[in-house]
């Protein structure tokens, strides 16, 4: 397929998911649906990849304005499309009101982070929320589950980070969690947000999978130890500079990492960072 | 060119009716769903699928069967398992099976 091809049945194609709806109108029409890449130069050390935050796909239906770090719906790069069990790292700014309408998951962890405004979700469990800065959901999808998420203000954007991560077991029931986290706890400290353990902190994954966020000032040095044998870490910036195993990184570039033991982690500048520790197989 | 002709075999039928319509919504993409494993080996005995989805529900007893009894009538199918149920995974999954990337 020519690519002019597939850009113009991707834009169909989003049309029929429906997945784009106002909470008033289901009017809603892409206008870039496509591929925004640009060529990687920049790598440090062996067993990384990185990935700059301009290289990452982008569309904006209008409503929507994604970035996505690996392949996801009409963006399709062969060489990007997962870190380990890491599947989808979507950037998401929903305008005011708009939202995903209903729609299907299965066999698939996927983790919610708003990072600015509200996010209001509703699901086939009978769970109704609203996701808010300092919060953090997952859902189990297992044998099958519907959902809708909006953006809860009328009048400002939402920002979230839409993650997946491959179940470690397929078929479970589905499940839901949302935690509340305190935002003092990550300031100079990696605070554990996702884990497998459901006695551990953070929300339960059906994975092998630990997430951290830590929000470190200017000059601050710390280190991650990877918790499983195998395991790879993928870092993404969401705020500022930071160096990771002497790779620097601005805000939203990713870097994964594999076959260590350990990150070094230093702030640039005040920053605040998400790292994904995921099998690797 | 023959269209992609697809078969997805769940047991969830709301999703099995979201994956099929996002299916046939491509150009050159058909598809047909399956709830149950005998559906299943009944549509693939009548037609030519060149790709078989196996999506949520499908207990391994049965993917494995399935497969083998796929792989006997046409040894050139490809078979994979779909995650997401007819999510932004959808067609990455299918375009990786076919390999028909977009140049």
């Amino acid at each position: 397929m020519k690519r002019s091809d597939f850009i113009k049945t991707g834009i169909l194609s989003t049309v029929s998911l429906g997945l784009a709806a106002s909470a008033e109108s289901k009017a809603a029409t892409p206008d870039l649906v496509g591929f925004n890449h640009l060529p990687i130069k920049e790598t440090k050390t062996m067993n990384t990849v990185l990935h700059k935050a301009a290289t990452r796909g982008h569309a904006n239906h209008g409503w929507l304005d994604t970035n996505h770090t690996f392949s996801f719906a009409h963006y399709y790069d062969p060489t990007r499309t997962h870190f380990g069990k890491l599947r989808v790292l979507n950037d998401d700014f929903v305008d005011g009101g708009m939202g995903f309408g209903t729609h299907p998951h299965d066999n698939m962890e996927i983790i919610s982070i708003p990072l600015e405004g509200d996010l209001e979700h509703k699901d086939s469990m009978g769970n109704v929320a609203v996701i808010r800065q300092n919060d953090v959901q997952i859902m189990s999808a297992g044998t099958g589950i519907y959902h809708s998420e909006y953006n809860k203000n009328k009048d400002s954007k939402v920002n979230f980070l839409q993650i997946w991560v491959f179940p470690k077991e397929r078929n479970i029931t589905p499940r839901y969690d949302q935690i509340t986290f305190k935002p003092e706890d990550r300031v100079n400290k990696l605070q554990q947000i996702v884990s497998p353990s459901k006695t551990d902190d953070g929300v339960w994954i059906n994975q092998d999978a630990w997430f951290h966020l830590g929000n470190l000032k200017k000059g601050f040095s710390t280190s991650y130890d990877v918790k499983l044998k195998g395991n790879g870490v993928y870092a993404f910036v969401i705020k500022g500079d930071v160096t990771i195993n002497g790779q620097s990184l601005n805000k939203r570039d990713g870097l994964g990492v594999w076959d260590v033991e350990k990150l070094d982690i230093v702030a640039d500048s005040d920053a605040e960072v998400l790292l994904m520790e995921v099998p690797m197989n | 060119m023959n269209p992609l002709h697809i078969l997805i075999i769940g047991r969830h039928s709301q999703i099995m009716e979201t994956v099929v319509r996002l299916i046939e919504s491509q150009r050159g993409w058909t598809a047909k769903g399956a709830l149950t494993d005998e559906e299943a080996v009944a549509l693939f005995q009548k037609e030519n699928f060149e790709l078989v989805l196996i999506g949520g529900g499908v207990e391994e007893t049965s993917e494995e069967k399935l497969k083998e009894v796929f792989l006997m009538k046409n040894p050139a199918v490809k078979i994979i398992r779909h995650y997401g149920g007819g999510s932004g995974l959808l067609f990455n999954e299918i375009h990786e099976a076919v390999a028909e990337t977009p140049k």
